[in-house]
């Protein structure tokens, strides 16, 4: 279910790339755990973000949980529809509601993430884990 | 509901509705006689532009409709004067009331801040005794009384690294912070200047030194912990970890939210920690909670305290005095000398307490420990260590029936109790974070745990149940999502 066209990383974002600019959002499964999503917090079109580092916030009814990102790089675009609609995070997390775009400082750092069937795998283990 | 366990009362009303709804006009709370003086105009005494015709929806009521809408939702409340409240890494503890009437003595009650220093000579020593007991207890060099909450602790003992380095030629850039630390925490940082770097947890839940080691570098200006951590867990490396940061120039900061666990068997100042905050008002026996209000006094190794906030109380020759001369300080963080009050039952409670706050200690973690051990058979326990005050649970074998954290809280409700911490920490999925606190007798201890046998078996056998809590309630599953995305605040004229 988890499209082939994206990596993920263990924190449950994805990114799908075009050319130099990676495309950033939660996975299905991130949204699920969150719950009702109400205010997305995302950085400045221009602020560096570091590979494994959170750069910005979602919080549901449930907590605030940090977003992190998967690659190193300069935002070049942020989701404005998020502001006032951040529900759409629990409609469509890989399609409508990416957060960031990011111009990617270093291309290879996709190639560490996991692809769709990889991440599949790793939420079947952690969900076996949590309902052990 | 099983049988053995007794409800402690109902609301006496069910349907308040707003103070402003049961405004008619002309309606007042007091008759004043006549005025038997010629009638003063206000336009003329303070000019018209400070005259106010009126407030726009204020509420119209009398005297006793103000005293009954306020003391019947009061009944909607639940307190630790009226049962169990066992809020994990909140420490809702009872309030001694020895500290309520110390803190109306009138010599206490009547003082002002603006009294001169030799009229306020008691107020003084009430303060440096007390800045005096807590650096025992912490094991640190010195005490500042000034913030008004464990977030403004946090700030201020932040600022104070800051401050320190930057004497030192370099403020540094990171501050790194666990994952099984206080939510408050990263904010804190962000504030102070710094970027957070996140350490995640072992897999007993602790910080993983080998790991620290790679990740402390000259950028790192300090590492915040929580001891405990918020699974309750002791961090059994604390003292390395405090080598580690020390022999790269950072330093350790506590968040002694958790100092409940410690007070009077371990020092944070003994273990490596060179400035760290209390909440009098969990550790301490301050009221919590509704504005409290709060005291978040910050303890110091020597090496910060030239920082200090000011001005600093100092006793010389028997007699006190303020310094606000001390050209390194970081500045005021609290006007006047923060909230003296609650200094004062904090101060009550030491003195009533003293060597006694060891066994308080010892009680908080048994009584934790209890309550692992009593319900541990029926709730997920995910990190298996002897835990310290609280104790952290999962819903992982209720959630294959659907039934959640939060619903389990909310049927809490329905037995009598106020819930648990729903879903934090964070690092554990769907957590059931309880803080009984030695407060609670064993009667109050089992009849927690008899409740919470209870739910786990209605959430095997009835989950819809559990799903639909509260039931007892005025009102029950709230539309928290459509609160948070399109929050009303403040009612208006006419909606």
């Amino acid at each position: 279910m988890y499209p082939t066209d994206c990596r993920y990383t263990k924190e449950h974002e994805w990114i799908k790339m075009d050319g130099a600019i990676g495309t950033i959002g939660i996975t299905d499964y991130a949204q699920h755990e969150l719950g009702d999503v109400v205010f997305v917090e995302l950085p400045q079109v221009g602020a560096k973000i570091e590979a494994g580092q959170p750069f910005g916030t979602v919080e549901s009814v449930k907590a605030v949980s940090e977003i992190y990102s998967p690659v190193s790089g300069e935002v070049a675009e942020t989701n404005s529809v998020l502001g006032n609609e951040p529900e759409k995070i629990n409609q469509d997390p890989h399609g409508a509601a990416w957060l960031v775009k990011i111009k990617l400082s270093n291309l290879t750092e996709v190639n560490s993430l996991m692809d769709a069937a990889a991440y599949q795998a790793y939420i079947a283990e952690k969900q076996k884990e949590t309902s052990a | 509901m099983s049988e053995n366990i007794a409800k402690a009362g109902r609301h006496v009303n069910q349907s308040e509705g707003l103070i402003f709804e049961k405004s008619s006009p002309g309606k007042r709370g007091m008759e004043l006689p006549p005025l038997d003086v010629p009638a003063v105009d206000a336009a003329k005494a303070l000019g018209a532009e400070y005259v106010r015709e009126g407030v726009e929806g204020f509420p119209e009521v009398s005297e006793i409709e103000v005293v009954r809408h306020f003391t019947r939702i009061s009944t909607w409340n639940y307190a630790i004067d009226y049962g169990m409240y066992p809020l994990g890494s909140c420490t809702m503890k009872y309030n001694p009331r020895v500290n309520e009437f110390v803190a109306r003595l009138e010599g206490i009650a009547t003082e002002h801040p603006y009294q001169p220093v030799e009229l306020s000579q008691g107020c003084l020593r009430v303060l440096k005794t007390l800045e005096n007991i807590l650096a025992e207890v912490t094991g640190m060099d010195a005490v500042t009384l000034q913030p008004a909450a464990g977030a403004q602790g946090e700030l201020t003992g932040l600022l104070l690294i800051r401050a320190y380095l930057e004497s030192k030629g370099n403020p540094r850039k990171k501050v790194l912070i666990p994952d099984s630390a206080h939510g408050t925490n990263p904010a804190t940082a962000v504030i102070a200047g710094y970027a957070v770097e996140n350490i995640k947890s072992d897999a007993n839940g602790e910080i993983d030194a080998a790991r620290l080691v790679e990740t402390v570098n000259e950028d790192v200006a300090a590492l915040m912990v929580t001891n405990p951590n918020t699974l309750g867990i002791f961090e059994q490396n604390i003292s390395e970890i405090a080598e580690i940061l020390h022999a790269r120039g950072a330093l350790l900061y506590m968040d002694g939210a958790n100092m409940n666990a410690l007070a009077g068997i371990a020092r944070p100042g003994d273990f490596g920690v060179d400035v760290m905050h209390l909440n009098l008002h969990k550790t301490f026996s301050t009221p919590h909670g509704g504005g409290g209000p709060g005291a978040g006094p910050v303890a110091v190794k020597k090496i910060l305290e030239p920082f200090l906030p000011t001005p600093v109380v100092v006793e010389k020759d028997g007699k006190f005095a303020l310094d606000h001369n001390r050209p390194k300080t970081i500045g005021r963080v609290k006007a006047f000398y923060g909230n003296f009050g609650v200094l004062v039952r904090a101060l009550a409670y030491a003195l009533a307490y003293g060597p006694g706050m060891r066994q308080a200690s010892e009680d908080a973690v048994l009584n934790a420990n209890y309550i692992r051990k009593a319900l541990e058979d029926v709730y997920e326990l995910p990190y298996k260590l002897p835990c310290m005050h609280e104790v952290v649970f999962s819903d992982a074998r209720q959630k294959k029936n659907g039934v959640n954290t939060m619903d389990i809280a909310k049927r809490l409700i329905d037995y009598g109790f106020h819930p648990y911490t729903t879903a934090f920490p964070l690092i554990v999925p769907g957590a059931l974070m309880i803080e009984p606190t030695e407060s609670e007798c064993k009667e109050e201890c089992d009849q927690f745990i008899d409740a919470m046998r209870s739910i786990a078996e209605e959430a095997a056998t009835n989950p819809e149940l559990v799903k639909t809590a509260p039931h007892t309630t005025r009102v029950g599953r709230l539309d928290e999502v459509t609160a948070a995305r399109k929050p009303i605040l403040r009612w208006k004229p006419g909606q």
